[in-house]
């Protein structure tokens, strides 16, 4: 796969001169995804087109008559991004190979398809469409931006939302104390259905993160990427350290990085150095006391809970540490 | 039932039910992308679209989505990356595709799909009743409804045209099982005349002078020239794009008009008058006015009462939507009396919806006729000749005061 090296600053100038995805949008501060956003176009080895869910990027970067969008989008509803990129690639391949706009100068169909969904529209109710369209082969790059809750709807809970997180549907409660259950293991969905690359990326980890997107736009076939996305409003956490959080997700080993290709997990960047240097695994505390979600959790008589997180982690990082090897 | 034979152009004769006959159209219309989702009694359009396909007799990208509601999603997907695109379903299948249709619609969105009506569970029903389209009314989808297998294949052939010509989504359907399932002798034009009717897709070009300036571009997902599609429209635009499409939907009726009529010049077969078809109306006293396949057999007992001396007729409604109200003010008012045929029901309401409709269009009519409802055929229920009969004696008699109720059961058991 390939061996493309980002050169940031060519990028940063690139991206200046032609601002794919402009500012000016009403995302709040400090909101992991529109750096998500800004990382995928750098990556971009073709223009892209890009379809989005419905969720907080959908409405925050398209409130007509303005639109955010320097590339053609399209936004149809909650949970069928996935379908929609599916018609879309399917219409792409049948006119170029009809040469239908061969002598048209204004019209491209040589375009990777971008589908961009929040956690709600991947793990819950956009799941169908997804798995239908990587059962078929469909080559568009999914990007999930999980921020852990239905932000657009006001904090509910989702299938991402992790264990003991408050949420206005997962409210702490004198019986019942957050969330009651553990994070869906979406990355695991996905490359069960034999997906030739899948990854999970981190803004904060710039290079990582950019290699990931772009060997997801080579891979030949449908790709899923899940990228680690800090909300400030829904988990109480102060603007300024979005790159923190999300750097700390990581070290904690809360949000490992790796990527899958062929079904082969592979640890990338700092989680490959945890996993050589055991020593350097942060604990849980460090990345969940940032977030007022989490505040209950730290209250004596909840102490159960930061161990049940911190097991969970344990657990799942092991799995990890076998699946990738170690 | 088509009007006229204007002329005689080489076409093959051939057996087909109606399911079959929309997918020869498919085939022959230059569709480029196909996604559908198997359900009864649909089922055969997509069978036979596979066959097409996988046989290299048809070259279009055939989508197998995993639901309906995905199968209208990547229909929309294709349309709005230049593709000609169909899908078909029926049922449960376009009550899952509901919240797409208004979506495809308002974002004008020339998708064509074949509707083979059947009734909406529960409890789960196969057969035939309009449940499903009439559900789907208010959607901002032209609506067709085809009398018999030849209409299915010219109505799903118009419709490409139809749908890219007014920018917007055409529903082309037919009765199940009555249509989709009989065989049917069916006037298959040549590939090369349908071919050249529909032409290849064309893409609109559009001027957005705040984001490209003067110049004309493509109405399309193009990296050349971006366009957003589907934003966020909040109260202080989303009333009058509402209006603005309410009103283009009113524009399509010179558009359906002209695509029938340079059908009927390649085909031979006029629908004319194009979006309600009278017969034997001239010096009627009642008529029955409905939709579809049971309008062949109102026909007949037209015939058999005009024998016996009475002054019947008959009006099959063609275009439900838009709905033509001024057509239907013209032909109706000076009528004694007119029975509408419902094949479906409106909980809780004042009569089905093609009676509710055709009522309030003529509710301001200095004259106008008693208008009674007749709800039948639910689920598949057969509609006799006795019973269509026994309509006609009604609407005969019926007094100026209409009686109440005037929304009837026919063929119930009580
Ligand atoms: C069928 C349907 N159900 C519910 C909604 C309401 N809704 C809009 S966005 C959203 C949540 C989006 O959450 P997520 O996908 O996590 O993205 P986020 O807003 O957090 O970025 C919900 C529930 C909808 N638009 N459509």
């Amino acid at each position: 796969m390939s061996t493309w090296r980002p050169d940031i600053k060519e990028l940063a100038r690139k991206e200046m001169q032609t601002r794919p995805f402009e500012s000016g949008h009403r995302l709040c501060a400090g909101c992991g995804a529109p750096i998500i956003i800004r990382q995928i176009m750098m990556a971009a080895r073709k223009p892209v087109v890009f379809v989005n869910a419905t969720g907080c990027v959908e409405v925050a970067t398209s409130i007509f008559p303005y639109t955010s969008w320097n590339v053609p989008w399209a936004h149809n509803a909650f949970e069928n991004a996935a379908a929609v990129g599916s018609g879309i690639e399917a219409a792409r391949k049948k006119l170029f190979m009809a040469k239908r706009f061969e002598n048209d100068p204004d019209v491209e169909l040589d375009y990777d398809v971008v589908v961009l969904g929040g956690d709600g529209g991947t793990y819950d109710i956009g799941l169908q469409a997804i798995s239908g369209a990587f059962e078929r082969g469909d080559k568009i790059l999914y990007v999930l931006y999980d921020n852990e809750a239905y932000m657009n709807t006001g904090i509910q809970r989702s299938g991402g939302t992790p264990f003991g997180a408050r949420t206005t549907t997962t409210p702490v409660g004198s019986v019942i104390k957050g969330k009651v259950q553990f994070k869906k293991p979406i990355v695991d969905i996905m490359v069960a259905h034999r997906i030739p690359y899948a990854a999970t990326v981190s803004s904060a980890y710039w290079n990582d993160a950019l290699v990931k997107f772009r060997k997801g736009f080579e891979a030949e076939g449908p790709v899923f990427i899940h990228a680690f996305s800090t909300c400030p409003l829904g988990w109480g956490s102060e603007t300024a350290e979005t790159v923190k959080i999300m750097k700390l997700a990581v070290e904690t080993c809360v949000f490992p990085l790796y990527e899958v290709e062929n079904g082969q997990y592979k640890l990338t960047g700092p989680s490959l150095a945890i996993a050589k240097n055991p020593d350097r695994k942060k604990p849980v505390e460090e990345y969940l006391k940032l977030q007022a979600r989490f505040r209950h959790m730290f209250r004596p008589e909840n102490k159960w809970m930061l161990e049940r997180f911190q097991e969970w982690v344990d657990r799942e990082w092991e799995l990890l540490l076998k699946k990738a090897g170690f | 039932m088509c009007m006229a034979i204007l002329k005689k152009v080489e076409q093959t004769m051939m057996a087909l039910n109606g399911d079959e006959a929309v997918a020869w159209a498919v085939k022959q219309s230059n569709v480029d992308v196909v996604s559908a989702y198997p359900i009864t009694p649909q089922t055969i359009i997509v069978e036979r679209i596979s066959e097409f396909v996988n046989n290299g007799e048809m070259d279009a990208e055939f989508i197998h989505v995993e639901s309906e509601h995905s199968a209208l999603s990547a229909a929309w997907g294709a349309a709005l990356a230049g593709a000609r695109a169909f899908t078909a379903t029926a049922a449960n299948g376009l009550a899952l595709m509901w919240e797409i249709l208004y979506i495809t619609a308002s974002t004008r969105t020339p998708v064509v799909m074949a509707v083979v009506n059947r009734a909406l569970s529960a409890p789960i029903n196969i057969h035939n009743d309009h449940s499903d389209t009439m559900g789907a009314r208010d959607s901002g989808w032209i609506q067709i409804y085809s009398e018999d297998a030849q209409e299915a294949y010219d109505n799903t052939i118009m419709a490409f045209r139809i749908a890219e010509e007014s920018l917007f989504p055409v529903m082309v359907t037919l009765d199940g099982f009555t249509i989709s399932h009989t065989l049917q002798n069916v006037s298959v034009l040549p590939d090369d005349v349908v071919s050249e009717f529909v032409g290849v897709r064309r893409i609109p070009r559009i001027k957005l002078p705040r984001i490209h300036g003067d110049k004309e571009i493509p109405l399309m997902l193009n990296p050349k020239y971006p366009i957003t599609f589907g934003p966020l429209d909040l109260y202080d635009y989303y009333f009058e794009h509402k209006v603005q499409q309410n009103e283009a939907m009113k524009e399509t009726f010179p558009i359906i008009e002209r695509v029938h009529r340079e059908f009927g010049e390649i085909s031979g077969r006029s629908y004319d008058p194009v979006f309600m078809v009278p017969y034997r109306t001239e010096d009627a006293d009642v008529v029955i006015l409905g939709l579809s396949s049971t309008m062949s057999v109102v026909r007949k007992i037209v015939d058999d009462l005009r024998s016996e001396g009475k002054k019947v007729g008959a009006i099959r409604l063609r275009v439900f939507r838009p709905f033509p109200a001024d057509h239907l003010r013209k032909e109706l008012s000076e009528f004694h009396a007119v029975g509408v045929l419902d094949r479906c029901i409106s909980f809780g309401g004042e009569g089905g919806p093609l009676f509710t409709e055709v009522r309030s269009a003529l509710y301001g009519l200095p004259s106008r006729p008693i208008v009674h409802d007749y709800i039948y055929g639910l689920g598949g229920r057969d509609l006799p000749h006795s019973l269509i009969r026994k309509i006609y004696e009604e609407l005969l008699s019926a007094r100026a005061e209409p009686e109440v109720p005037v929304v009837r059961y026919v063929g119930v058991r009580e």
